[in-house]
């Protein structure tokens, strides 16, 4: 019955959702490393360029009332879980209108509203907490399903394998999907990693799990599919690794000596936006027109994002104190 | 044993530690660096930039993101001869290996009988300054001194760092290494051979008469400021660094509040709970008879590091506050 849901092929809809979605994600993320080389964004940016099929076909088997983890590579999983692209950008900018009023920054977007649960910058951090959220959702009696996204360097830490126990054990609703970008920052997959293929982390712990393309979002989308159906019918976790690949450095204070100029132009050939848009024309689902005029759309969006960013305030010296405990500030504390 | 060095020349924080590196490895071959990205990479602060190179990746060891397994493999060498030394790559990434420090090091060579000796260092980036946020930017130092068997050091310039860290790999307990990141460009004398700066050792950085102002890590600079600005008011600042927290130096530090009579400590940490705290509390148990007034103290908000540039501005101690606590004891309006 799983497989009946992946042969659908996507409709024409589907596909220019994701066009558009993905191609928001690249311009949000090129607009916010123009504003940080004009140092209006401090502090680490971690730009999900190259990476943006894995999100966008994976959240599209979502729907609004399932959650979302994600680590400090985040901005593309909370737009593609529906933040708007305004308030993402003032919280890069760190202005009190951004969804963590400024407070958190590019690591830390988050946005109960959407079921975007949040950006962690502790590796792995975020991947217990996506077991609490499914369990919680099986307590409440609800098939809602949670999806908690890491990169290929947090499957050596500790809480990567308690995860994965927990969640199989309690038979939670979670997808894990690994960004396997071959990189954990500046070291190779091979130099870090007993058992590269990562998909195969999750045998041991008798969770189901498979590889994907992560260049490729319709193959992203198919796997989400079956790993959302399988988890929210009740059937516990799933396991995808996506193979990824981040164009860019993994910060903007990366000299990226460790991997060759040819290795990134190999990957950027595989460049997933360019391929959906070359099959969305060979198979007659848009024109070179309908594109573009969807990509003068998106820039408009990021224009707009990027205006609010610089016109809101900075936030309230007050908010220094706030939010430290529920219901009272911390100014009396220190 | 202190090595009285000849040449000195001027070079920055953070080559005063690479150097110390490079020459403790060469004088020791039990001695060995290991940590995320400390061999290929150099270290993402390029304190250990070509090392790998020139020792070979057995003896520049880079490990996968790991904390826990890290800290934990780090004692069993030590347990058996070696002499590790670990890079926890920003302090807050300590919550994810506690228990490896706090439980097992700290505790090895005492609930053993002393039969178990531990030389281990572990260097860490501590502070805030460069918007990195909450979970980037702790000063967590009061953690470590308040476990028996640990020792920590916060140098505050060049000179220490070399120094001082060469002492910690020297040392044979546990010894962490808190740098701030803020002070890694910072200029300074530092001498070319391999020398030691004697742990538990406090500095007069300043002479004074008529105030006593203690101040670790990236504070030592604001208070020599701050004790600048003070001048106008006719006080005469004397800057004391303790440079080893555990074991503090009380000693230096009581004399020379029985010499000026009043005192404040500053330190970047929260100031709840702070280091500052128990330095206040044995300044009093020293020097009680000789105070003309409370002993203040000056740390960060009772709050997270916000990511807002904004409010970490004002989040992060400075001279400003250093000097406004100072009068506000003195009883001055500001």
């Amino acid at each position: 019955m799983v497989d009946s849901i992946t042969r659908q092929s996507p409709s024409r809809e589907q596909f220019v959702t994701f066009y558009r979605q993905m191609q928001l994600i690249r311009r949000f993320e090129e607009a916010a490393a123009l504003s940080y080389q004009r140092r209006k964004i401090g502090g680490f940016l971690h730009l999900y360029i190259g990476e943006e099929a894995v999100a966008t076909g994976m959240i599209a088997a979502l729907r609004p009332s399932d959650t979302v983890v994600a680590s400090y590579r985040e901005h593309g999983h909370a737009l593609a879980k529906g933040m708007d692209p305004k308030a993402a950008m003032a919280e890069l900018y760190g202005k009190v209108t951004g969804c963590s009023r400024g407070k958190g920054g590019s690591m830390h977007l988050f946005d109960t509203s959407i079921g975007f649960l949040g950006g962690y910058a502790i590796v792995a951090g975020q991947m217990p907490i996506a077991v609490g959220l499914g369990l919680a959702a099986v307590q409440a009696g609800r098939d809602d399903v949670t999806m908690c996204f890491f990169g290929d360097g947090a499957v050596n830490e500790g809480e990567f394998h308690e995860a994965l126990n927990l969640a199989k054990i309690w038979n939670t609703p979670v997808i894990f999907v690994c960004e396997n970008n071959l990189y954990g920052m500046g070291t190779a997959l091979a130099r870090a990693h007993a058992v590269q293929e990562i998909y195969r982390r999750a045998e041991v712990f008798n969770i189901p799990s498979e590889r994907a393309d992560g260049m490729d979002v319709l193959a992203m989308y198919d796997v989400a599919r079956k790993a959302v159906e399988h988890a929210r019918s009740g059937n516990g976790p799933y396991f995808i690794e996506a193979m990824t690949y981040r164009f860019r450095a993994h910060s903007m204070a990366d000299p990226e000596l460790y991997r060759t100029k040819e290795e990134v132009a190999r990957w950027r050939q595989r460049d997933p936006i360019p391929r959906l848009r070359a099959q969305m024309i060979e198979q007659g689902l848009a024109t070179e027109a309908d594109l573009n005029a969807m990509d003068a759309v998106v820039d408009r969006q990021v224009e707009e994002a990027v205006r609010f960013a610089e016109e809101s305030p900075e936030p309230p010296v007050e908010d220094l104190w706030r939010h430290v405990y529920v219901g009272y500030d911390s100014k009396d504390m220190t | 044993m202190t090595t009285t060095a000849q040449r000195t020349r001027t070079t920055s924080y953070v080559n005063a530690i690479l150097e110390a590196q490079r020459q403790l490895l060469t004088a020791d071959p039990n001695v060995f660096l290991c940590g995320e990205d400390v061999a290929l990479y150099g270290g993402v602060f390029g304190t250990s930039r070509g090392l790998m190179a020139e020792f070979g990746p057995q003896r520049v060891v880079d490990t996968p993101i790991s904390e826990s397994g890290i800290v934990g493999m780090a004692i069993g060498a030590a347990a058996t001869g070696l002499r590790p030394v670990v890079e926890i790559m920003f302090m807050d990434f300590v919550g994810v290996c506690m228990d490896q420090i706090v439980n097992q090091l700290a505790k090895m060579r005492y609930m053993f009988g002393g039969k178990a000796t531990l030389p281990v260092t572990i260097r860490t980036m501590a502070g805030g300054g460069r918007n990195m946020a909450a979970q980037h930017s702790q000063s967590l130092e009061a953690w470590f001194c308040h476990v028996p068997g640990l020792k920590v050091v916060m140098p505050s310039n060049p000179y220490d760092a070399k120094g001082l860290l060469v002492a910690a790999v020297r040392d044979d307990d546990p010894v962490l290494v808190i740098d701030n990141k803020m002070q890694l460009g910072m200029q300074g004398e530092v001498p070319e051979d391999l020398y030691e700066v004697p742990l538990g050792k406090a500095r007069v950085v300043r002479e004074g008469t008529n105030f006593t102002i203690v101040a670790t890590s990236r504070m030592v600079q604001e208070a020599l400021a701050a004790a600048e600005q003070l001048g106008a008011d006719g006080l005469n600042v004397e800057v004391v660094d303790p440079r080893t927290l555990q074991p503090l130096d009380i000693e230096t530090i009581a004399t020379s509040v029985r010499k000026t009579h009043r005192a404040l400590v500053a330190h970047e940490a929260v100031r709840f709970g702070g280091i500052g705290g128990e330095i206040v509390a044995q300044i009093q148990e020293e020097a009680f008879d000789y105070l003309d007034a409370p002993v203040g103290r000056v740390g960060a908000p009772f709050s997270p590091v916000p990511f807002s540039p904004a409010l970490e501005a004002l989040y992060v101690p400075n001279r400003d506050t250093i000097v406004t606590e100072v009068r506000r004891i003195l009883g001055k309006q500001v």
